[in-house]
């Protein structure tokens, strides 16, 4: 009974906005900060992190009410944590739910490790081509190196 | 009817607004051109979220059959795709296609015949050398003179903005202002694509860092093409440096189109990274591995690659001195060779030739040195749509 009352707190009913939900503990505050959530004033954000989850073991849960980010936006999310699910939430009903994909391309989200590369030594955006969906191995677009997932790094 | 080949047109509406256009771009860069014919440069990744709204897609196709008309529209396609979207900047091998390099070593063929034409009378080119170059440098600049245009640039960023700490960005559009054409060669990797993707003026790549240097790979394949008649087929021997020399790698990659088999030849610690061998397996090129460099291999080749092992790459130089001498080639070496064998180099040369192999009619490095001057006039006209 006490179990079941935790649970009910831990997944708190949203009226509208959406919920992030399956995201690894470790990528938590990356998508955190990929959303931009820390500088959201006026909408209540909650984020719930190491919450039991039959799937990952624990995870990141992130609940952001009335506010439902553009598609392209939430896709970032799958660099870091590809089997994150979306859930649009409105009048407490879950009106769609979607794993994100990763984009083709990916603008300004990952740093490019080559010290030599002109992104790291002009002030310009970084551009990424996903040449491997399935490892999520990147390619810059212009040192051309690649970047296999565990060496990638957020702006 | 209009020239869209290189380019691809989407029709979009803004979201949560009116405004409804095409876009027109290449992966480059991309225009939204309103239909008020209001020209806007939008971000790249644009297209990649419209594609994803098909919704959104279908409808502005009706709004822009209803608001423009269509001479007006295929004037703007005409008029951005020769300002802007036919951009022949050459930054990396793999721009170029089977049929766009066979066409540039024609073309390389008929300017060694006839080196001097004035085909360039009245153009600028500009050569920024943000990293000290002669060789490279020398013969763009004598292609350029030899077709009668002009040179303005520096070969030394110490005498330039750079050393006020001017950005590229602003180097580049300052310059831009100026030429018909830039020819540059930078320390920093992905610069060239960078700039290209900065200004409608062409940029040729001479160079970026460890990067690319597809005019090196163009004066190769020249060579080669010019020595065996045929680039189909053909057994390719590469020594020395291969796990840092960028010759080696986009030679590779430019042979694919032309079924070669490669024999590498370098020690473990230089050995053709894996990425590469993955590339060769992926493109069903046979290749072969090894650390010995023996007659055996250099019998069974056409042409024989060689490269320096590069003093700075070591992080022990005692390793270096053990590996510098072993792959070394002598004259005795090329008694059982194939008769149509060449010797090829990059250059500059250390102790990976011996001296003696100048004098035997394999030796090719020096006439391939001479071929970068026809091989790069073909690659200036290619640029300037010439």
């Amino acid at each position: 009974m006490v179990n079941k009352e935790k649970k009910e707190l831990a997944v708190a009913a949203l009226q509208n906005g959406t919920v992030i939900d399956h995201i690894p503990t470790a990528s938590l505050f990356k998508v955190v900060n990929l959303l931009g959530l820390a500088n959201l004033n006026d909408v209540s954000v909650t984020i719930g992190n190491n919450l039991d989850s039959p799937r990952l073991g624990k995870k990141g849960i992130i609940k952001v009410a009335d506010l439902v980010f553009p598609e392209a936006t939430l896709n970032r999310i799958a660099v870091i944590a590809p089997n994150a699910v979306v859930n649009i939430i409105r009048d407490y009903e879950v009106v769609e739910k979607f794993n994100v994909t990763l984009p083709d391309e990916l603008f300004d989200i990952v740093k490019c490790n080559n010290p030599k590369c002109i992104t790291n030594n002009e002030p310009m955006r970084t551009h990424f081509h996903v040449i491997d969906r399935e490892h999520t191995t990147l390619r810059c677009h212009f040192c051309e190196r690649p970047v296999a997932q565990h060496d990638i790094t957020l702006k | 009817m209009v020239n869209i080949k290189l380019m691809f047109i989407k029709f979009v509406v803004f979201r949560g607004g009116y405004c409804s256009g095409i876009i027109l771009g290449n992966k480059r860069r991309a225009f939204l051109v309103t239909r008020c014919g209001k020209k806007v440069q939008i971000y790249y990744y644009f297209p990649t979220c419209i594609a994803q709204n098909r919704f959104f897609f279908s409808i502005s196709i009706f709004f822009v059959l209803c608001y423009c008309r269509p001479m007006r529209l295929y004037y703007l396609c005409m008029r951005l795709s020769n300002q802007y979207m036919d951009n022949r900047s050459l930054i990396s091998i793999s721009d170029l296609s089977k049929e766009e390099i066979l066409s540039l070593l024609r073309r390389a063929g008929e300017f060694e015949k006839n080196p001097n034409q004035r085909i360039l009378a009245g153009k600028v080119v500009a050569s920024l050398f943000f990293e000290p170059s002669t060789r490279t440098r020398l013969s763009f600049e004598t292609a350029v003179n030899r077709l009668g245009g002009r040179v303005i640039g520096f070969s030394d960023p110490k005498s330039s903005s750079q050393a006020k700490g001017e950005s590229l960005k602003d180097t580049i559009m300052m310059v831009s202002n100026y030429a018909d054409l830039i020819v540059m060669r930078h320390y920093l990797e992905g610069a060239a694509r960078y700039a290209s993707e900065l200004t409608p003026v062409p940029i040729i790549n001479a160079g970026d860092g460890s990067n690319q240097h597809p005019t090196q790979t163009m004066l190769d394949l020249y060579t080669i093409y010019q020595t065996q008649g045929t680039l189909d087929g053909l057994t390719i021997t590469m020594v020395g440096d291969l796990k840092y020399g960028r010759t080696v790698h986009s030679l590779l990659e430019a042979m694919h189109h032309f079924s070669p088999r490669f024999k590498f030849v370098a020690c473990n610690e230089l050995r053709m990274p894996e990425q590469y061998k993955e590339y060769c397996r992926q493109w069903g090129i046979d290749y072969e591995e090894t650390t010995e460099f023996s007659e055996g291999i250099i019998n069974q080749t056409d042409i024989l690659y060689m490269t320096r092992v590069q003093r700075e790459r070591f992080s022990d130089l005692m390793e270096y001195e053990r590996v510098k001498n072993i792959y070394t080639l002598t004259a005795s070496m090329l008694t059982g060779c194939k008769p149509n064998m060449r010797v090829l180099h990059p250059l500059p040369r250390v102790t990976e030739i011996a001296q003696d192999v100048d004098d035997t009619p394999q030796a090719y490095y020096f006439q391939q040195a001479k071929n970068g001057l026809y091989a790069r006039q073909a690659l200036i006209c290619r640029a300037l749509d010439l």
